[in-house]
Parts: C-alpha cells; structure tokens; sequence
C-alpha cells in the first residue's frame, strides 16, 4: 500500500480538476485575449475558473490576479506592495515563520533599504497580537503573516492584524500567505481583514504552476512583469488556460469543511497518540495547531534517514517544509529547539481522506525505524 | 450565543393598510436572497425583521451582506441573542461586542424592554449594563449626546438582544411593489446604474439589448449579461431580450441622412423596446440618458424619441452629473464591467458630427422613406430571451 502523507508538499490532483486540465489542453486551446469566438470560448472557461476560485475565499471575481504558484503570488504581494508604498514609510514587519517565498522576498527588501522586522517565535512556534502590535508602527506599509504554518501547523491571529494596523494609523497593506490554510479552514478575505492574500492550486487537489493572489478592490501593487492587458496588468501574459480552469475545478470542490475537520482531528489525534508511545520521539507542534499538520522529531534518526527508510516502504512523509529540501528549518531554529530536535524533524501531513490505515502503516514503520537503525548521535 | 440579524423596515410601515403586503413581500425577497447560505427563520415584529440561522455553520459576515443589499431594508444590524438574565446580557455586551469597543472612545447604552415581566425597568438596564461596560474597558468614555457606539439592549418575550450601531441598508421598497418596467441596456456605465435605480423603487425588471451582428461581437452580449448580473445582485431575476438590429441599423445608414443617424436609430429603439415591453406587461421603459450628456440627450433629441412611443420612459438619471452615476455604478460593482472596450449597438455608425438640436418635422421627414414597421415588428418578434439570475443563486 502506498501511503502519503506528505499533503502540505503537494497534493494528488482530483478526478474533476485533471477532466477539466484535459478538457481544456484538447479543445479550448484559443487564446483568452482574441476577439473571434475561439478568444470567447477561452475568455469564458476563464471567467468561470476565476469566479470559482473567487467564490471559496469570499471575494470578488476582480480581486483574483492568477499566477505560476504560491511563490509568485507571495512575491508579488510583498515586492509590489511595498514597491508601491515606499513613498509611506520604510517599514516592513513580517514574521521568522514564513515561507521562504516571503522570508526571501523580505530580505530582498531589506537590501533594497526597507527595515524589516522579523517577529520570532515563543517556544510553542506562536507569535502573539502582542509582538504585531508592538512591531507595526506609523512608518509600517506592510504586514505579511501566513494563516497556517507549513511545518507546524501554527495557526497565526492574523484576523487580528487589520485592527492593529487600524488602530497604529499605519499606511500598511496587510499581506497574508494562506496556502496552507486554504481548502481546510473556512476562509473569507473579509473576516480575515486582508489587502492581499496567496492561495495555491497543488495544495488543494489542483495542479501544480498556477496560484492567486487575491487583491483587495482599490489596493494597488506594482507589477514584477510588464506586457499585455491580462489579469489587469498586474500579471501579463497569456493565461495558462489548462492550469488555471483545474485550478478552478479543484476550488470549487471545497465544502465540508467542519465535517473534514472533524475527522482530520480524530486521525491526528490518533496518529499522534501512536507516534508518542515510540520511546524518542517529541512534538514539536503546538497542541492547538492545524489537525492537518503534524511535526515530529524521531530523536537520534536524522531526518533525512527516517524520510528515506519510510521511503522503502512506499511510505511518503516530508523533513521539515519540502521547498528546502536538505536545508535546516529557520522555523524549528527560530523556536529554539536543541539540534539535534531540529535535525531529526519529520513533518506528517494530512489530507481530508487520509486514512487509519495509513497511520497505522507510519507508526509501524517509524517504530521500526527507531528499533533498527543506527543513531548518529 | 447564538448571533441574528435584525433588519429596520422604513418607509415601508406607512403604507397603510398595504403595510401587511409590503413587508410580505420583504420578508419573502430576504429569504430568498439568503436561500443559498442556508435555513433561516424570518419574522416580522414592530418596524423589526428578525433574521435567525438555524443552521450552526452558517456565515454571518455573508449573511449581512446579502441582508444589506435587500431593498426595503433601511437599516440592518448584528445582534446577539442571550437567555433574558442580567448576568448573560452584562457578559454578552462586553464579549460580543468587544471589537468595536476596543476600538471605540465614547458610548452609551440604550435599552428597550416590551417584556414587561424583565424585573429590571429599561434605565435601570442601560445603567447596570453601561457600568459593566465602562468596568471592562477603562478606556472608553460615557457620552450620552454623541457617542461613537450605541449599544442597544433589548428585552424581547422570546429572548434578549445585545447589539451596537445600525449600518444603513439598501433603501428603497421592496421588489416588485412598484410594478414591472423594461431598462434599455447597452453595457455602458449609465444604463445599469439606471436600472438599479428604479429596482430600488421596487419596479421589477426586464431588460432590452440591441446587438447588430458582425458590427457587434458576441463579447459585448456577454458583457451586458455580466452587467445584469451585478444589478441582479440587487433587483433579482431580470428577464433579457436581445433584439437583433442589424438590418435597421443599415438601412437607417443607407437611408437617412449621416447627422442625423443616432436620433433616428434611438427612436426605432424606442420603438422595438415598447413593443416588446407591452408583450411582457411592462408598464414603461427605462433609460440611462443624462440631460446634455451627449447630442443623443439633449432636451431637443429626447423630445424627438419620446415622441415615437406612448408609454411612460423614465430616465432616472437625468438631473446627475457623470460623477454622481460613476459614483453609484463603483458602488453596486458595475463600473469596472462598463469600462470593457467592445463596439456596442451605440457606437456603430456614430456620426462624426451628430445634430444636437433635432427638429420633430424635420427627423420625422428624414425617416419617412423607409417602411419601418415590418422590419420593427420582426426585431421585437426575434428578440431571444435569457434570464439573468444573481451569481450564487444556483
């Protein structure tokens, strides 16, 4: 049996989001922007995808500028917001947690002469209201805080953020990287106060190379690509037509939410409970982070062993986030775990149809994997 | 705490002994506008709609909106809804509410109690609560004459009700009270603004297109769906006849003088648009004109194509300034639709120099070559429906 955990790398695409991906490469190959009625045909199943992916996070059609992925959207969404702003004040606050597509993007920032504000994490893996509201100040254009955590799971109070903003009388665009929250937590741009949100198709059972960033009515980020009129020039550049309507497929399959909640619950609940009688491993996850997420250390193992005796039993789970591969995790660092806790982080992650099964195969591997092979340290 | 919607009816309670169908029909339009979110239960009581989910997963934040966007409701607000104990109102005021004090400096309370049976009189209600209030957020200040927040406090039979200011709702009177007109719809930014207009008064809409195919692409078409659409979000199902109006356009261009060719395409409009809104029970036909926007609506050219039909035309937007229009149209969301730049019915032929001051005599004369009627009843006689429904109706 083949067993994936590994959800918040990427997900298997869904039957209806791959018929629509085939639909669309075979017979819908005009381009969106041509005025015959192929250019129609194109203009409309994009309109529908857009609309769709409009629909599950609460906004509206022309708030949705599609991209290549979540890395683009988070890009576009940092460096033009405060490419934009930069006439308003100098300074960015975003948090040590982030996906390296806002991590990096800061940085860049940073080199340009922006003063970014990196909040770090208490030992849970938090960051309260508190370390927001003591970073934003009257010189701040822009927030950026993901929803979730790729490799823990966090949940960040970022519904809180606007107010804060509000109430510091900050020029700043709230940013916020929702991929790994979205398809999973009932998101609505307007409850979570954003200018600018990042959500992304492989995570949900879409394809991979295509994302949004949703851009709130009236907000404006400088473009990082010039050219034609589509997606209202913020992001020229012909539609990747195929990709965006599974994108589209796969958004509007959202539903159930609190149903599939529930039951990722009991399975990480139990999961969890299996992996902890295994004498060495720890949680590194907080106790009220997202039930799709589990981190682990297997201490003694390194990562990069368990993930590769796992492998052998067709039993896929990641290291830490996937994006950075062999790299040590700036998340687990920054909450101050011991090393050799950080060198041997596993992160379990979930799907809504993520079996018992599959835990119980993990849990016996991982057991297994402890009893027989070598420590390093 | 279980959270509800209570929406104000304004100009609806005078009517009169029409009172009872008026907020009939209000009553049935929220619900069908809240239809797709879930089950609601929706009751009238006083000047109040109450709004309660039944459902527990319901979004409320859609809910209000969808609420605010139902003519006939003047104010609406969000209310929790507590157990009548002193204690859990107290609690339910702080909590619930605690967004919008934090962020508050002065408030007062008010409190209404129709349940007479409370053992607390209403000041005594506003009195327990405001301390409780002013104890909780040190920061906030008692104003009774121009507070920032007003937390009401409602003691109800069947419950009590916790909520701070009312937001404005959509106006109006609800659909179709005022009966059923037809909006000539073009996709340009006045007409939808026309057309909400008069939706907002109650008047039930069908919509008229004219398309001239090859001179009009199939773009624009869906562009004047999309626009109804959007004010559908507030007028509901909108019935649209798209009239096919080629051969009229070139035989106007073919026939009648170049200066006067917008004013007389205007009139066989008037014309088509009033044969088919007979055929559908409207009572008058709808326009998006501005007086002096362009020649086409001067006082002189609207005389000359009020003239070809019988029926009332109402131009609701004739005494507003561009500004005014584009004002409305960004709010009910049409604006950015009406920019798209697709040739239209009205921009095919335009002349270079358009007469602004048309003679009746003289336009009459110039069309009088042509035998229009046949070719007008066959426009109105090919014209083909679509109903426009709002987006998530499904």
């Amino acid at each position: 049996m083949e067993v994936y955990l590994d959800n918040s790398a990427t997900t298997k695409i869904s039957q209806s989001a791959a018929e629509a991906m085939e639909r669309i490469i075979r017979s819908v190959y005009g381009n969106p922007s041509s005025l015959h009625a192929k250019g129609l045909e194109a203009e409309r199943e994009l309109k529908a995808a857009r609309r769709a992916v409009a629909d599950s996070v609460g906004a509206e059609e022309s708030e949705i500028v599609f991209t290549s992925g979540g890395t683009e959207a988070n890009n576009l969404a940092v460096l033009g917001a405060a490419r934009a702003r930069k006439k308003r004040g100098s300074r960015i606050v975003t948090t040590a947690i982030e996906h390296s597509s806002v991590f990096e993007a800061c940085r860049q920032l940073d080199e340009e002469g922006f003063e970014v504000v990196f909040l770090e994490p208490d030992e849970s893996g938090h960051i309260s209201e508190d370390a927001f509201s003591g970073a934003i100040d009257e010189n701040t254009i822009l927030v950026s805080a993901m929803l979730v955590n790729n490799e823990l799971g966090t949940i960040l109070p970022v519904e809180r953020i606007q107010r804060i903003i509000k109430r510091k009388n900050a020029p700043a665009l709230f940013h916020c990287d929702a991929v790994q929250g979205y398809g999973k937590l009932p998101i609505r741009v307007k409850k979570l106060g954003c200018d600018l949100m990042t959500v992304s198709a492989h995570k949900i059972h879409g394809p991979k190379g295509c994302g949004a960033l949703f851009i709130k009515k009236g907000v404006y980020v400088k473009p990082l690509v010039y050219g034609g009129e589509q997606e209202r020039r913020i992001r020229p550049g012909t539609e990747a037509l195929p990709l965006i309507c599974g994108f589209g497929a796969a958004a509007g399959e959202i539903g159930g939410l609190s149903e599939k909640m529930s039951s990722v619950t009991a399975l990480r609940d139990y999961t969890l409970s299996q992996l902890l009688a295994i004498d060495g491993v720890e949680k590194n996850s907080p106790d009220d982070a997202l039930p799709y997420i589990i981190n682990v250390s297997a201490t003694g193992v390194r990562s990069e062993t368990m993930l590769h005796f796992l492998e052998g039993r067709e039993i896929y789970i990641s290291s830490g986030s996937a994006c950075s591969k062999g790299k040590k995790s700036h998340v687990l660092s920054a909450m101050s775990l011991p090393d050799r806790r950080i060198d041997s982080a596993l992160r379990i992650s979930f799907s809504y149809d993520s079996s018992k099964e599959e835990a119980d195969a993990l849990t016996a591997a991982v057991r297994e994997g402890m009893e027989t092979l070598v420590k390093a340290y | 705490m279980k959270e509800i919607i209570l929406a104000k009816v304004g100009e609806v309670v005078l009517k009169g002994l029409n009172r009872k169908n008026f907020e009939d029909l209000l009553i049935k339009n929220i619900r069908r506008k809240l239809h797709p979110l879930g089950a609601f239960e929706v009751k009238a009581s006083q000047s109040t709609i109450r709004i309660t989910p039944l459902d527990d997963d319901i979004d409320m934040d859609e809910a209000a909106e969808k609420v605010s966007k139902v003519f006939g409701v003047v104010a609406y607000c969000r209310a929790c809804a507590v157990e009548k104990d002193m204690e859990k109102i107290k609690a339910a005021a702080v909590e619930y509410l605690s967004d919008v004090l934090e962020d508050a400096r002065s408030f007062k309370v008010e409190s209404k109690r129709s349940d007479k049976k409370f053992p607390f009189g209403s000041p005594e209600i506003s009195k327990i609560v405001g301390s409780h209030i002013a104890d909780s957020f040190p920061e906030l200040e008692v104003d009774v004459h121009t507070p920032e927040v007003t937390v009401t406090v409602e003691v109800r039979d069947m419950a009590a009700y916790v909520h701070a200011n009312a937001l404005p709702g959509a106006g109006g009177l609800p659909i179709p009270s005022g009966g059923r007109a037809a909006i000539l719809i073009s996709g340009g930014i006045d007409s939808p603004v026309a057309a909400y207009m008069m939706a907002k008064r109650g008047v039930e809409l069908t919509a008229i297109h004219f398309a001239s195919p090859p001179y009009t692409s199939e773009r624009a078409e869906e562009k004047v769906r999309t626009l109804l659409e959007l004010v559908s979000d507030y007028a509901g199902r909108i019935e649209m006849y798209t009239v096919p109006f080629t051969q009229i356009q070139e035989e106007i261009k073919k026939n009648c003088p170049e200066d006067l060719f917008t004013i007389i395409m205007r009139r066989m409009m008037m014309r088509v648009s009033e044969k088919i809104a007979r055929e559908h029970e409207c009572l008058a036909l709808i326009t998006g004109e501005s007086l002096g926007q362009v020649a086409s609506q001067t006082l002189g050219a609207i005389a000359c194509t009020d003239e070809t039909v019988t029926m009332p035309v109402f131009r609701p937007l004739i005494g507003m300034d561009k500004k005014e229009i584009v004002a409305i149209s960004e709010k009910i969301n049409t604006f950015e639709t009406s920019l798209l730049p697709y040739e239209d019915c009205c921009t095919v032929f335009t002349p270079r120099h358009p007469r602004t001051k048309p003679k009746q005599d003289m336009v009459r004369r110039a069309e009088s070559s042509v035998q229009w009627d046949e070719m007008i009843e066959q426009a109105a006689k090919n014209a083909k429906v679509t109903v426009i429904y709002p987006k998530d109706s499904a």
